[in-house]
């Protein structure tokens, strides 16, 4: 349980930063207001919605967390046998970053209003996503063919799971991904629009962050990397 | 002495007019309705309703127990899945459902001062998800096998193998399918009343002068889009052993003399992420309740909560350990002594923060003008209570205590004194305080008394004993215990005694349910402000408040929530959205 406890760490580290700076000290039963005089908010400039979407991430983040976790702790019992990682999932990773990038353009276009570098961008992002779980599907079939099986070892097991998750959450991000390019298209409003692009950007970064560490974690660098750290530790 | 930033330190903007989603036809106005106030009333309706098949469930398990041999149709099978469908609706789709459903729903946008909630559209789903995953569990009553009768732990191998009552059958993937979806549906919620919190509050609305409620939901909310993930993770492992034939849980076992495909699993993994999740739920239940309990106890005392900065300090603190103490539910399934020494400690560290509030309310309550009206009778109970179930965490908390005792209807006693009881005592307390605003009329006086008193002695008698009987050495989890050394005489009495109690009360709620209903049209009209209270919700213009909540203009909030019998103020209450300085005993700050 030490992934998840450490990731709860980052996000009490950030809750604490942010009510350290919400007049925690105050004494409120010492206020009175008169008409005119009204106590400034430390609220947000950022817009509701990244708000929303910042506190939906740590959600999503903290469920790969948990898998990690359960991965971590099922890969120390004896019947484990890590599977060969195929090449295409390089290629994969590949994919997934060209998207990222391709929303990182699309979202800077979207601030300097260059509609078309918008559409350019968005287009390759939803297409190049969609090339990336095709990807996915062509590593789960090469695995089942080579006899990989689902059911054969916890490995092979929790790499379906954890993958077939990330690419539900990207299957999921597609959706606000074709509303925001049949927006650009059929000309929204272009705040609406960068907010729009800005958000599935956002998304996007979140979900390549979490494949690359997904990916080591299949590949088994992450388990190495923490044997490293508790060797430093002892 | 006045301690504010003038006004020009106050973007305009900083308060968006929200785009009000505004209802064209009955369907989008009462049904899918994307008004927080209308989702909150459904998500109640729904928790009750299911709570009400709980509570009788709960009448089937007593009848066996109080008298055992007596009634055919209750089998050890079916005895196994009354407990676990009681346990699994009244810890999640009815406590957590209505504290941050409804209660959420309802206050969240009102106490901060905004229209709505910030995402009404995903709000509303976040109603039907819940109501489908409510479908898909009262579902499995009627399932091939019925439901599951897992225990609502459900732990792994004994979850999905033969000889559990759904283990095979339908019951455990329906209720493993209905979690996910109300987990999904919550995380909809969840969303929404965080971000209004954030983002909603009107002007001069901060953090340290919100209600202590918004505070108790807030925090209840952050742990929970935190905590049910771990949940989800369970249930869906769960769901590819049974249904796809995967060992993330299962060991190497025999059934029926057959070597099952399985091999090689953790029960203990499920236990780690059930409790990760599990323990977190106690305080998410708690939290609301703390909230709401404080506010109920400052109006209806006439007096300003006690140590407000370290009520809101309490709140977060306690949220923040109830992370790191999830293993004292893991105590009997065996663990390294370091371990265990550290989540003894950590557990009784939460005492400190717990003890903090209770002190808190007791001292809110010295010298006020207390009203015993029927939400603070439920208040006051609720202290009790809360009192005499900390307590005897406080002993299992302890491994060497825990481990003899952990198996033992005394720990059923200490959770349902501490999450069961405690919890709907506040519930309670809120529908009765806040009943006017919704409806714009008063529950019935009488009827609520006779409620109160027969729920809340009931409630002590059913679980005082109980404490007794597991001390005796009375397991739990038994369908019948005749000729056995620890069921002596006596214990059999208890027990018979304490089912026809949970009866008793159990009637009583049908006299809550019909007042509920009655008061609707005959109850006495109530005004706006009925308790002559302090928080926003009770200055709206119209009551019940109208889409928008608060017509024209949003309120400005100039004071804190807690401003009763200032001295030198005309009346003993000063609402949050009144300018100007009162009283002349206060010191500078």
């Amino acid at each position: 349980m030490s992934v998840i406890l450490v990731f709860l760490l980052v996000i009490a580290g950030f809750a604490g930063w942010w009510l350290s700076h919400q007049r925690l000290m105050a004494k409120p039963w010492l206020e009175q207001g008169v008409i005119g005089d009204v106590v400034a908010l430390e609220g947000s400039a950022l817009p509701t919605a990244k708000i929303g979407l910042g506190v939906f991430l740590a959600v999503v983040g903290c469920l790969f967390a948990l898998f990690t976790s359960a991965y971590f702790m099922r890969m120390a019992l004896s019947d484990w046998q890590a599977l060969p990682l195929p090449r295409v999932l390089w290629l994969n990773t590949g994919v997934l970053v060209l998207s990222s990038i391709a929303l990182q353009c699309a979202s800077v276009a979207a601030r300097r209003g260059q509609i078309d570098t918008v559409r350019l961008g968005l287009a390759t992002a939803g297409l190049t996503a969609l090339a990336f779980l095709v990807g996915q599907l062509v590593v789960w079939r090469e695995l089942t063919a080579d006899g990989y099986l689902l059911t054969a070892n916890p490995a092979n097991s929790f790499f379906y799971l954890i993958t077939g998750m990330h690419g539900l959450h990207i299957l999921g991000g597609l959706v606000g991904l074709s509303r925001t390019t049949a927006g650009a298209w059929n000309g929204a409003r272009p705040e609406r629009l960068r907010l729009g692009v800005e958000l599935c950007a956002m998304y996007w970064h979140f979900l390549l962050f979490v494949w690359l560490a997904i990916f080591a974690l299949l590949a088994g660098w992450a388990a190495t990397f923490i044997e490293i750290c508790r060797q430093l530790l002892t | 002495m006045v301690d504010v930033t003038p006004a020009d330190a106050v973007p305009p903007a900083e308060v968006a007019e929200m785009e009000l989603y505004h209802p064209h036809s009955w369907w989008t106005k009462y049904v899918f309705s994307q008004d927080a106030k209308v989702i909150a009333i459904q998500y109640s309706a729904t928790a009750t309703a299911i709570g009400l098949v709980a509570l009788v469930l709960s009448w089937l398990m007593r009848l066996q127990l109080g008298f055992p041999g007596t009634f055919d149709f209750i089998s050890p099978e079916a005895y196994y899945q009354f407990i676990t469908m009681h346990g699994m609706i009244m810890v999640i789709y009815l406590l957590t459902a209505l504290f941050l459903g409804g209660f959420g729903n309802y206050l969240i946008p009102l106490m901060v001062g905004a229209r709505d909630m910030v995402f009404p559209y995903v709000n509303m789903l976040s109603y039907w998800i819940y109501l489908l995953a409510v479908l898909v569990l009262a579902s499995s009553f009627f399932a091939p096998g019925g439901p599951t009768g897992a225990g609502w732990t459900l732990y792994p191998p004994q979850a999905i193998m033969t000889g559990t009552p759904g283990g095979q059958d339908w019951g455990i993937i329906l209720m493993l399918v209905s979690l996910i979806l109300f987990i999904i549906g919550f995380t909809m919620g969840g969303l929404n009343y965080v971000v209004t919190v954030l983002q909603a509050r009107t002007r001069g609305m901060t953090l340290m002068r919100l209600p202590l409620t918004v505070w108790g939901i807030f925090t209840a909310t952050v742990m929970a889009l935190l905590a049910f993930p771990a949940l989800f993770v369970a249930c869906v492992m769960m769901l590819f052993d049974r249904a796809l034939g995967t060992s993330f849980f299962m060991p190497a076992i025999v059934q029926m003399g057959e070597q099952l495909q399985h091999g090689g699993g953790s029960p203990i993994l499920f236990q780690h992420l059930f409790w990760f999740f599990g323990h977190p739920e106690v305080y998410i239940v708690a939290l609301p309740a703390f909230g709401i309990v404080s506010d109920l106890i400052s109006t209806h005392a006439r007096k300003n909560i006690f140590g407000y900065r370290m009520m809101v300090w309490a709140i977060v603190g306690i949220g923040a350990l109830s992370f790191v103490v999830w293993a004292h539910h893991m105590y009997v399934s065996g663990m390294h002594p370091y371990f265990g020494f550290f989540f003894a400690t950590t557990t009784l560290i939460i005492a400190v923060p717990t003890a903090i509030k209770v002190y808190n309310w007791v001292l809110t309550l010295w010298r006020g003008d207390i009203h015993l009206t029927v939400p603070m009778l439920f208040a006051l109970a609720f202290i009790v209570t809360f009192v005499n179930g900390g307590l005897t965490g406080l002993f299992l908390g302890n491994v060497v205590v825990d481990v003899p005792l952990s198996d033992t209807m005394f720990v059923v006693a200490h959770f349902h004194m501490v999450m069961g009881v405690a919890p709907i005592l506040v519930i309670f307390g809120a529908i009765y305080h806040w009943y006017p605003k919704v409806t714009g009329r008063m529950l019935n006086e009488a009827m609520g008394q006779f409620h109160f008193w027969v729920t809340f002695l009931g409630a002590y008698l059913i679980f005082f004993p109980m404490h007794y009987i597991g001390l005796m050495g009375v397991p739990r989890r038994y369908h019948e215990l005749t000729n056995t050394t620890v069921m002596t005489e006596s214990a059999h009495d208890l027990n018979a005694f304490i089912s026809i109690m949970a009866f008793l009360v159990g009637f009583a709620q049908i006299v809550f349910l019909f007042n509920l209903i009655w008061s609707i049209r005959h109850g006495r009209e109530a005004g706006g402000n009925p308790w002559r209270a302090t928080t926003l919700e009770w200055q709206t213009p119209e009551t019940p408040p109208a889409h928008g909540n608060f017509g024209k203009e949003l309120p400005i909030v100039y004071r804190w929530a807690y401003d009763y019998s200032v001295p030198g103020a005309k009346e003993d209450f000063i609402p949050q959205n009144m300018p100007g300085s009162f009283g002349t005993s206060r010191e500078p700050a």
